[in-house]
């Protein structure tokens, strides 16, 4: 694997194997010695056109749990900030002798062209590029929802994680909020349906994209109709940016508590799930808006989980983006009778 | 990960001769238990030097080894290397609770893979599982850990696992067992419980086959690695290190 | 225009004018001299002593009209950087036309007579082709105050089409008013259709693909809707209007309705809208990004048979050069437009001359005889192939097959949509008065081109 990009032609296998990974980075996370040797001298740039302190530090933690050289590159009172093209600064980072880039960037496709415009050679990790894709997050949605609904929870994580080799055949998820702008939503609706889950996205009108016909998923205005007759296994609530709202004859709905009270989640709406349930949301949560307190801070919410989550799984991402042979590159070859069960070809 | 399909490491002399004279007997521990003929028929490349009934009697003599050298099995942790290091641990784990009836007969898995020093000669490998007993709460503190594999080769897969349990803890004493040592070490390790010292040539490979992993009946096959160039090429590296000490089974 | 007739006397052999029978075509004096069977013209007739002959074997050849373009970014003043009034003229006449109307974005805007003419100026200066300069409807393309119209239409560069292309007239009052007010000047409007506040932030458009790349999406109707407007105001006012660069089917079906309707309106599209679709914005590479974007490949569909059946009039090239660093960076940073003057005749043969829609007596109507009379230059371009006509001529092997490389473009920019994809057809020879811009697919620098060079390339092509 070069470069994880998107979750829109991921494969399955690929899928399973980030995640099992994951779950085996997620176990050493519990030792007193978080540490691993994996990847010492290889240098990891996190560069970050926006704004993110959250996802940056989930990387950087990934990336130093590995040993690996962490280079921190943000927009604000860097070189970006005085005109500097991306294009260019790929081409710093390149000189760097970077070996994966991280990048965020508030354009969509900017990691698709930072990997494939031949401005550098590094292993790119998409951690957000505009409305498009925000891959590490619909895997580590992806791995909570594994060792909730398909393993054994409840452990202190040592122990093997029994979902490892799952998929998420049968589950339902709901996808809940601003869409048509969320790189999350696009994410997940790709991953999920990869590996087997149902997804039902429940937005206004307003914020569905022109064209959602086309992605893997059912579309729903009702939240409430939604959670009654599908009864999801998962609901997973999207951030509304305060921006949607104040935009005046452009605003996306009529005012934060009509949105509050037609699709924000509480424990009234909690309370018709499945006893199995969990709730999920990306952060930063606006209490109050797209989810109540209690239901934020309910035992059935793995909030706080999703992050730990996401140090496991960006490990994973980067051990393999990082750890095999540069020179076969992203088609490692099965040739020969060599037996494939320990050679990935992604 | 599964480390007991590797290639062969691919170093070796383009053509050895069939015939090759073993090199550089390790002289440890000889085990003449052997009744599978190690017959070597020049015309083909595979003789089995272990059968199914002298695995299980190394293994029997490893576990009581291992009782007599550590006066019993009180703090015994048998950790078992990925895949078939694990078996052998549990195999050894058996044979153990029978001969010492305070020993739980627990085991455990250790992946070295995140500590191989060949990640970046190797195509991508899967990271593997790392158990402990459940009894352990998750220390190796003060434990007697016997690391257990298929084949001792280089000693690089025991390096990876060294460090790899001392980010588990800290253990009183390690000691190593291997179903076969077959000498070439590139670092230095030494097997405290050998199953049978095998001399090879480089050239050669040696797949160790359990019926639990590999179905069939248990057994040791040295093969020569035919026309080299063609099967080894798959690896593309001609270091010794980048294959571990396992070696494939297909 | 001014530039002194050819000296040399052109006898093009075995060309098929409109793509029919072949004849001998001789060009003398800057006009059409004689047309004859194969054979039965003399290479010197007519000629005194002494006169420069050149013969051409042409046979297969298509003899079309010297392409017209109503829709050319020239970029000077301003962004020389970008194309230059001499550098994109030669790339005209590469492609085989013999006139552009320039378009009015540049720095300082062409909204006053001034600057109008200094483009006409510089036109004449570079000797390609002819310089029509369009002229703003608002002062600096800002929507808001109507620029000196009156003035544009009586400078030396006699502007009779008007337009903020890149910006859309999208005031209501404001486009009644400039649609009534050229009406004095036989003057027509031609509107970039856009929506601005349906468009805000747009990249692409708005549809399957764009919900999957995450581009905020250019949605159809935000053109549609303003020609609809647009069309009825037209007809309210009885003005002419154009519409440029209709890209999607509804537009198709709202100037077929006016049309039908009796509305004075005519249409373009695009060489790239002809062919090229917003799949192709999925790599992010932002040589596909264009204003209008690229549409699905039921509006390529559609604007082919608009084209087809005369509801469309024209192809027009909407050619954008763009300097290196606006392209080669993020898709949302980039900037708009694609050049296309050196592609867009072998983009019509291949989708409509070779798929059989249209013949190449349409593509003359289209790419030459219909934009010259909406712009009302139909005295000198966009004549008929006929003795005693002016020497505006584009010779084209349509046999020829050549790979598109934007770094091989005559123009000074790079970015091509077509880059690495092979084009049917091929401009053999373009002629401007008699004179050869273009001989043997080559341009051919001149005394006339304003660069003060000596003319040894002209004459000295000649045998």
């Amino acid at each position: 694997m070069k470069h994880l990009l998107t979750t829109q032609g991921l494969s399955k296998d690929d899928a399973i194997l980030l995640l099992d990974t994951s779950a085996q980075m997620a176990a050493t996370q519990s030792r007193e010695n978080k540490k691993l040797p994996t990847l010492r001298g290889r240098t990891v740039v996190n560069l970050f056109y926006e704004d993110s302190t959250r996802t940056r530090i989930s990387f950087e933690t990934a990336a130093k749990r590995l040993s690996a050289d962490v280079i921190n590159f943000s927009a604000k009172g860097s070189s970006v900030s005085k005109g500097e093209s991306l294009k260019d600064t790929a081409l710093t980072l390149h000189a760097m002798g970077a070996d994966a880039v991280v990048v965020r960037h508030s354009a969509s496709g900017a990691a698709h062209q930072l990997a494939h415009a031949g401005w550098l050679d590094a292993g790119v990790l998409n951690a957000g590029d505009g409305m498009h894709q925000h891959p590490t997050q619909a895997l580590l949605d992806a791995f909570t929802i594994r060792r909730h609904l398909v393993g054994n929870v409840g452990d202190d994580g040592r122990g093997p994680d029994s979902s490892v080799g799952a998929d998420l055949a049968g589950l339902r998820i709901a996808i809940v909020g601003d869409v048509l702008h969320s790189r999350v939503a696009r994410s997940n609706v790709y991953l999920l349906h990869t590996l087997g889950a149902e997804v039902t996205l429940v937005a206004p009108p307003t914020l569905v994209p022109v064209g959602v016909e086309t992605w893997p998923c059912r579309v729903s205005y009702h939240l409430d109709e939604t959670l009654e007759q599908w009864q999801p296994d998962a609901v997973m609530m999207l951030r509304v940016q305060r921006e949607r709202m104040s935009g005046g004859s452009g605003a996306f709905f009529p005012s934060p508590m009509e949105y509050s009270r037609k699709f924000g989640f509480d424990a009234r709406r909690l309370a018709v799930l499945p006893d199995h349930a969990i709730v999920m949301h990306p952060g930063p949560m606006n209490r109050g808006l797209e989810i109540s307190a209690a239901a934020a801070d309910h035992p059935r919410s793995v909030i706080v989980e999703q992050v730990a989550n996401g140090v496991a799984v960006r490990m994973a991402a980067l051990y393999l983006l990082l750890a095999g042979d540069d020179s076969t590159g992203s088609t490692s070859s099965n040739t020969g009778s060599t037996s494939t069960d320990e050679r990935i070809a992604l | 990960m599964n480390p007991g399909s590797r290639m062969p490491e691919s170093s070796a002399p383009p053509s050895p001769a069939s015939g090759t004279v073993p090199s550089a007997a390790p002289s440890a521990t000889s085990s003449p238990a052997s009744s599978a003929a190690p017959s070597r028929d020049p015309g083909t490349a595979a003789r089995t030097v272990l059968g199914e009934a002298d695995i299980a009697r190394a293994l029997t003599r490893i576990a009581h080894e291992i009782v007599e050298r550590n006066k019993g099995a009180a703090d015994l942790l048998l950790l078992g290397i990925p895949t078939r290091g694990v078996q052998l641990a549990h195999r050894l784990a058996e044979r153990l609770a029978q001969i010492e009836p305070t020993f739980s007969g627990e085991y455990g898995t250790l992946d070295v893979t995140m500590y191989r020093d060949d990640l970046r000669r190797q195509p991508t490998r899967a990271v593997g599982q790392t158990v402990l007993p459940g009894s352990l709460d998750g220390t190796i503190d003060d434990k007697v850990v016997v690391l257990v594999d298929d084949v001792l080769f280089s000693g690089r897969t025991i390096r990876a696992a060294l460090d790899a349990l001392n980010d588990l803890g800290r253990p009183r004493v390690v000691q190593l067992a291997a179903l076969v040592d077959r000498g070439h070490r590139e670092l230095p390790i030494r097997a405290d419980y050998v199953g049978k010292n095998l001399p090879t040539s480089r050239s050669e490979r040696v797949r160790v086959r359990l019926a639990d992993v590999d179905g069939g009946a248990d057994s040791v096959v040295i093969s020569e690695v035919a026309s080299a160039g063609v099967s080894t090429g798959s690896t593309g590296d001609a270091s010794t290190a980048s294959t571990g000490e396992s070696e494939a089974t297909l | 225009m001014s530039s002194t007739p050819s000296s040399t006397t052109y006898v093009l052999r075995g060309v098929r004018p409109y793509g029919t029978d072949p004849v001998d075509v001789v060009l003398s004096d800057g006009v059409i001299a004689a047309i004859g069977a194969p054979g039965t013209i003399e290479a010197g007739e007519g000629q005194g002593a002494g006169a420069v002959v050149r013969e051409i074997q042409a046979e297969g050849h298509v003899l079309l009209p010297g392409l017209v373009d109503l829709h050319t970014h020239l970029r000077e003043p301003g962004r020389e950087d970008a194309e230059t009034v001499f550098s994109g003229t030669r790339a005209a006449a590469a492609g085989g036309f013999t006139a552009v109307h320039a378009m009015a974005n540049t720095t300082p805007t062409q909204d006053t007579a001034g600057v109008v003419e200094q483009v006409y100026r510089l036109g004449q200066e570079a000797g390609w082709v002819d310089v029509h300069p369009i002229g703003a409807v608002t002062v600096g393309l800002g929507g808001e105050k109507l620029a000196e119209l009156g003035a544009m239409a009586d400078s030396a560069a006699r502007v009779r089409v008007f337009s903020d292309d890149g910006k859309c007239v999208h005031d209501p009052v404001l486009m009644r008013r400039a649609l009534e007010y050229v009406k004095a000047f036989d003057g027509v409007v031609a509107q970039h259709a856009q929506e601005p506040r349906l468009t805000e932030g747009a990249q692409m458009n708005e549809g399957v693909v764009s919900a999957q790349i995450g581009l905020t999406g250019w949605p159809a109707v935000a053109e549609e809707s303003i020609i609809a407007r647009d069309v009825l105001l037209a007809e309210h006012v009885g003005s002419r209007l154009h519409v440029c660069h209709l890209s999607t089917a509804g537009s198709v079906e709202i100037v077929r309705w006016a049309k039908g309707r009796g509305i004075n309106v005519t249409a373009e599209v695009t060489p790239h809208h002809l062919v090229l679709t917003d799949d192709l914005a999925r790599d992010y590479d932002p040589v596909f990004k264009v204003n209008p974007p690229l549409r699905t490949a039921k509006d390529v569909e559609a604007v082919r048979e608009g084209l087809a059946d005369g509801t469309i009039d024209i192809v027009a090239t909407d050619h954008a050069p763009h300097p290196v660093e606006d392209k080669d960076c993020e898709w949302a940073s980039a900037a708009f437009g694609m050049t296309g003057l050196e592609t867009a005749l072998s983009v019509v043969q291949q989708t409509m001359v070779d798929t059989g829609r249209m013949t190449w007596a349409d593509v003359a109507r289209v790419l030459s005889e219909n934009p010259a009379r909406i712009g009302r230059i139909s005295a000198t371009q966009g004549r008929p192939i006929a003795v005693g006509e002016p020497a505006n001529l584009t010779l084209v092997d349509p046999a020829a097959t050549r790979a598109i490389d934007g770094r091989t473009q005559v123009t000074a920019s790079d970015n091509t949509p077509f880059q690495g994809m092979e084009l049917p057809g091929r401009v053999v020879a373009t002629f401007l008065r008699g004179r050869a811009t273009v001989l043997d697919g080559a341009v051919v620098d001149g005394p006339g081109n304003g660069t003060g060079a000596d003319g040894k390339t002209l004459e000295g092509a000649a045998r």
